[in-house]
């Protein structure tokens, strides 16, 4: 990748952590730890991967995702307020009662949300009846779907794959956001849900590893799925919770609370320091 | 006597038929001989996807289907559909309110020798609670495929519900018979009762109505083919009319059809509602006459809740 759309892609990243921070902070609740967590790669999805037109936000050929880790919508929502969806200023009405903003994603309520998601396990299988559907009328989008690794806790999540695969969902890639923590702590602590790569390879997946926060290795994985045929892809994405945010950064703590004023500022500094480095 | 036909034959009929003029289509859950979507994947079987024994799954694989503008039904038997799956149709179809349409079939005791892990008494009570969730539970053949027509043309989620064992298909002897979506179908006025009843239940409603009139009580029957949104209308009128009312359901009677119909007459019109059905406990194994026996699924239960309605009358 150039250095200079590098620069850029990492310019909007760091934006749609201040817009994430900027949600939770004002909804004085939610989940930033996961949000920014794939930041980097909602960003390469909506900035460069997917045929999308927030103009046209229902075009029936566009490219779909679906946000199947549902309580990282606070990303969601900055990426499609960053990409020009909607104002970045309705970003402070997350989870606000008359806000069209709700906690977890609202494909009714909110333009370029495709999806309806929040309860684990259920958007991975909604992404592969999109790709299905696509493949029985022969349309050409393709569809994105992130799950946490929490996420792949819920039993759902394997009757996806094994859906994924059985059907050839070629025009599917599902992103697992492989930050190592959930809510009652690490991940192999709580209930191990590795290896990841095994176990999707072994239900038929084509499976790359990556660095979530390296936009090199993002682009080439990307590229790889679209040339990847008879088979779904699934990006394993090595990331850190709480990127960008040096008190949240690879911390449990900060999956599903928000800073109040004092930590705010700090997490705003935080963000702004690493946005003036990439000028 | 009516021909008998299993309403989920006409199911598996009314999909193929439909499947000619309606752009669907339609999933199980490796339940395809049995739910009868078989028929159509003989037919068009680039329009059928098994989703295996995963029914969350294909729950929330029909909503992404669905997202993309596309009509959808996904079948397994009552109790996965609406039990396994309930929070999948809840969260993927019910909240996003898309065009899914559930073939439940298998519903309630008539399973028969399978027993309680597959007798669902419960569906009705869950599907019910999802908003804008719609409820069919068609009395015979004939309206089955009624149901079916008119759930494609619902724009957003219905929940259908048939039956494995063969009821009588009287309907079909109705040259007026015409399905209304919402609308219950009045069978008979009476003014000493009404019988209000659902799916497997209505043909008994006709029976009991003929034997109380042998004794001298006049009896209305009120089918309820579509549960929610109810006829809140018709239920209020034959509360006015007869001033008592017994439901018949092959389902819990709690929060099933009997339900609906106290919550819609003690709002507006409160009279007697004694409720026939299966008395909050879990089916069993058996031949299907036999547990309609042993669990009072009956014309002559409806007969004998109907005297106790009318001598709660004020």
């Amino acid at each position: 990748m150039e250095q200079s759309k590098k620069l850029e892609l990492k310019r909007i990243a760091n934006n749609v952590r201040l817009g994430i921070i900027e949600g939770v902070y004002n909804a004085a609740c939610g989940h930033p730890g996961g949000s920014l967590s794939i930041a980097d790669i909602m960003t390469y999805l909506y900035f460069e991967e997917m045929n999308i037109d927030p103009k046209n936000y229902k075009d029936p050929n566009r490219d779909r995702f679906v946000l199947s880790k549902g309580h990282t919508a606070p990303a969601l929502y900055s990426v499609l307020a960053e990409r020009g969806y909607f104002p970045k200023e309705d970003l402070k009405t997350l989870r606000k009662t008359n806000s069209r903003l709700q906690g977890h994603p609202d494909m009714k309520g909110i333009e370029g949300v495709d999806m309806t998601t929040g309860s684990l396990g259920l958007g991975f299988s909604a992404a592969c009846g999109m790709a299905l559907s696509a493949k029985v009328s022969s349309d050409s989008y393709r569809v994105y779907t992130v799950i946490g690794d929490g996420e792949s806790e819920e039993g759902q999540v394997w009757e996806a794959a094994m859906f994924a695969a059985h059907y050839k969902l070629d025009n599917l890639v599902a992103v697992v956001d492989f930050n190592g923590l959930q809510i009652d702590g690490p991940v192999t602590e709580v209930m191990n849900p590795t290896p990841h790569d095994e176990k999707f390879r072994a239900f038929g997946w084509n499976v790359i590893k990556i660095d979530a926060h390296d936009f090199d290795q993002i682009e080439k994985a990307f590229a790889e799925a679209r040339e990847v045929k008879g088979k779904p892809t699934c990006i394993i994405a090595h990331s850190v919770k709480g990127k960008g945010v040096s008190y949240m950064e690879n911390s449990c703590e900060w999956h599903g609370q928000a800073p109040k004023e004092d930590l705010y500022k700090v997490a705003v500094e935080d963000l702004k320091k690493i946005g003036e480095s990439l000028k | 006597m009516a021909d008998k036909k299993a309403t989920r034959e006409s199911y598996g009929a009314a999909l193929c038929e439909l499947g000619e003029k309606y752009d669907f289509l339609v999933l199980d859950a490796d339940l395809a001989a049995a739910t009868k979507t078989g028929m159509f994947k003989k037919k068009f079987p680039h329009r059928f996807f098994d989703c295996g024994i995963a029914e969350g799954n294909m729950m929330s694989v029909a909503a992404g289907i669905a997202a993309t503008g596309k009509c959808v039904f996904a079948s397994s038997f009552a109790m996965f559909a609406a039990g396994r799956a309930f929070e999948q149709v809840r969260n993927s179809i019910g909240y996003p309110h898309l065009n899914v349409k559930i073939g439940a079939t298998h519903a309630g005791i008539t399973v028969g020798e399978d027993g309680a892990t597959h007798q669902c008494n419960e569906d009705i009570a869950l599907m019910r609670t999802i908003p804008g969730m719609t409820v069919i539970c068609p009395a015979d053949a004939t309206e089955a495929y009624e149901a079916v027509k008119a759930a494609i043309e619902v724009d957003g989620p219905v929940y259908l519900r048939f039956g494995r064992y063969a009821v009588p298909n009287f309907n079909a002897e109705n040259p007026d018979y015409k399905f209304e979506l919402g609308k219950a179908v009045k069978l008979k006025s009476g003014k000493d009762v009404t019988i209000i009843a659902t799916g497997y239940m209505v043909h008994l409603a006709l029976e009991a109505q003929k034997m109380l009139a042998e004794e001298g009580i006049d009896a209305g029957v009120l089918n309820i083919h579509t549960i929610k949104p109810i006829d809140k209308e018709a239920v209020i009128a034959a509360a006015k009319e007869s001033g008592a009312i017994v439901t018949a359901e092959e389902h819990n009677i709690i929060g099933g059809l009997g339900g609906a119909v106290c919550e819609a007459v003690c709002e507006e019109c409160p009279v007697p509602v004694v409720r026939v059905g299966v008395e909050d406990k879990f089916g069993r194994s058996g031949q299907v006459p036999e547990l309609l026996e042993l669990y009072g699924l009956t014309a002559k239960n409806i007969c004998e809740k109907a005297k106790i309605a009318i001598s709660k009358k004020k």
